[in-house]
């Protein structure tokens, strides 16, 4: 892999296409060709080999260089209750029990999804603050981010987070500085068991696919099935869960999607408001070459008392 | 008459003007405009990628972002004011059904159809009623968007609903705003004149706001006595 993975694809909040964009289909409709060939990257976490030992956690805050934070204890065998600004990936556990009443203890790798529609991204108004690869990651620059949290309002995952003292929002970066110099996720890297791959979404879906099956035919997980949901038009990181019918119980949603009225309010309103407010100084200005300034004079005053 | 000015409601009045907006008005009103078009373009410039750059222009994204919420509280107080000042005045009266059944006429410059109008005639009242209601719509939501951080997760779904109520009351303030400019700036001539010093020709008052001219031949606010308007 070559730096040609970090070309970008979508920008947000910018007009007009992409500068030098790639092959793909533009904003404008209009289907460009790039010079390099692009491929979709993408992460699989296979939930029913996870141990919860955790090590992506730190291997994502050494990579990123954050300190690792005073863990809180809620019950619950996870670190802290959910991502932070500088606390990408966590290892989200439920304790639950299975229809024979065997208990289950769940893990589940949280991090950003990558949605190949991205809600971020789709929301935010600042320039160049979020950017989609052709690789399929979806970036935060955070130089451009202007702090208005839209990306936190489009996202299904809930999973930028707000800095208060930067004004910035982080989230993970699906390790775009490795992955641009042809390495595998820092938390990939670290994973002993084995539950977490890497490589192109075409490989990895066949990879997940493959294991659930054989999770269905050899164990008792009889729905175990790929998460790659459609409504964000697939993720960069799927999951094999062992009940595909319920990716509740890994506080999943069902069928996430970028939400209804983000899509209203930056397809159909924005343009309708754009036309409205042109057609609307274009009418003001025909109206004042037709009927011109109101006149106030004596004879129509005149007039006027004489109803 | 030699050009004695008479002050009423902080207002320099010369021969033959009357007091249209007093001094208070108009300082509430200019808080209100100004802090409005602030708003306004910084609003628009997050509003769509072809007006980002009003943002560069304003100092940068991060700090509109920083001030549309503050200047979004100063404008809402003043709308408050406004409305203190004004709620009555704003009452819509049968005078302002009749009149608004003939702002066709008052569009075309037909004034001599157009029904008499009080102290604000019947589209001045659409037109404060319509920012009124809306200024609530964008202080609410607003509100909402200024810390969306501390909106629980469970309500996160209503943070969609917010931004897009947030917009359309903006754009229906844009349509107003943009009517208001028009009227205020290039069709009733006088009017922009009259919210900036506060006087208007006694003529210009018979003209346009004729039920009001009437009621304040009783008033204060002219700069002769009433007795004597008769003479023109």
């Amino acid at each position: 892999m070559s730096n040609g993975t970090l070309e970008i694809k979508a920008i947000s909040g910018h007009r007009g296409g992409v500068p030098g964009g790639g092959n793909y289909q533009q904003a404008d409709g209009l289907q460009h060709e790039g010079a390099s060939r692009s491929y979709d990257v993408c992460k699989l976490v296979d939930t029913t080999t996870c141990i919860g030992c955790k090590a992506c956690e730190v291997a994502c805050l050494e990579w990123n260089g954050y300190e690792f934070r005073e863990t809180m204890f809620a019950n619950t065998y996870q670190t802290m209750p959910d991502t932070a600004w500088n606390f990408w990936n966590l290892i989200r556990f439920k304790e639950d029990e299975a229809e024979d009443g065997t208990p289950q203890w769940l893990m589940r790798k949280d991090q950003c999804m990558h949605c190949a529609e991205p809600g971020c991204l789709i929301a935010c108004p600042a320039d160049g603050a979020i950017v989609q690869y052709t690789n399929g990651i979806v970036d935060f620059n955070q130089e451009n981010c202007i702090g208005c949290q839209y990306c936190v309002t489009g996202c299904p995952f809930n999973i930028p987070k707000f800095n208060e003292e930067t004004k910035k929002v982080y989230k993970c970066t699906l390790c775009s500085d490795r992955v641009g110099a042809g390495l595998e996720p820092a938390c990939i890297k670290s994973c002993p068991t084995g539950c977490l791959h890497f490589g192109s979404k075409e490989d990895m879906k066949f990879e997940a696919e493959k294991r659930a099956t054989q999770l269905r035919a050899n164990t008792s997980y009889k729905n175990a099935g790929v998460y790659d949901p459609e409504g964000v038009d697939g993720t960069h990181v799927i999951y094999v869960l062992h009940d595909i019918n319920a990716p509740e119980k890994y506080s999943l949603p069902r069928n996430p999607t970028v939400p209804f009225f983000v899509k209203m309010w930056k397809g159909p309103l924005k343009w309708i408001g754009g036309i409205a407010m042109g057609l609307g100084v274009a009418t003001l200005f025909g109206h004042y070459l037709r009927f011109g300034p109101k006149p106030v004079e004596e004879e129509m005053n005149q007039g006027g008392k004489a109803r | 008459m030699s050009s004695n000015i008479v002050v009423r409601h902080g207002t320099d009045l010369r021969e033959n003007e009357v007091v249209r907006y007093t001094f208070k008005e108009r300082i509430c009103h200019w808080i209100s405009g100004l802090s409005y078009v602030y708003l306004m373009a910084t609003g628009l410039a997050l509003f769509t990628p072809y007006l980002y750059w009003i943002a560069y222009v304003l100092g940068g994204g991060p700090t509109i972002r920083f001030w549309h919420p503050i200047v979004g509280f100063l404008f809402f107080a003043s709308v408050l004011w406004m409305h203190n000042l004004w709620h009555n005045d704003m009452k819509v009266t049968d005078e302002d059904r009749k009149w608004s059944k003939t702002m066709p006429e008052y569009v075309t410059n037909q004034d001599h159809k157009v029904a008499p109008a009080g102290r604000f005639n019947g589209g001045q009242k659409q037109f404060y009623w319509a920012m009124f209601w809306a200024s609530v719509g964008l202080i609410v939501t607003g509100l909402v968007m200024w810390f969306p951080e501390l909106m629980p997760r469970a309500l996160h779904w209503v943070l969609p609903i917010v931004v897009f109520v947030h917009v359309v009351s903006a754009l229906v303030t844009i349509a107003a705003f943009m009517i208001h400019i028009y009227m205020g700036l290039f069709f009733v001539k006088g009017g922009a004149e009259g919210m900036l010093w506060g006087r208007v020709s006694t003529q210009w008052a018979k003209s346009h706001h004729r039920l009001w001219y009437e009621k304040l031949l009783k008033e204060d606010r002219g700069s002769i006595a009433p007795g004597s308007k008769g003479a023109d």
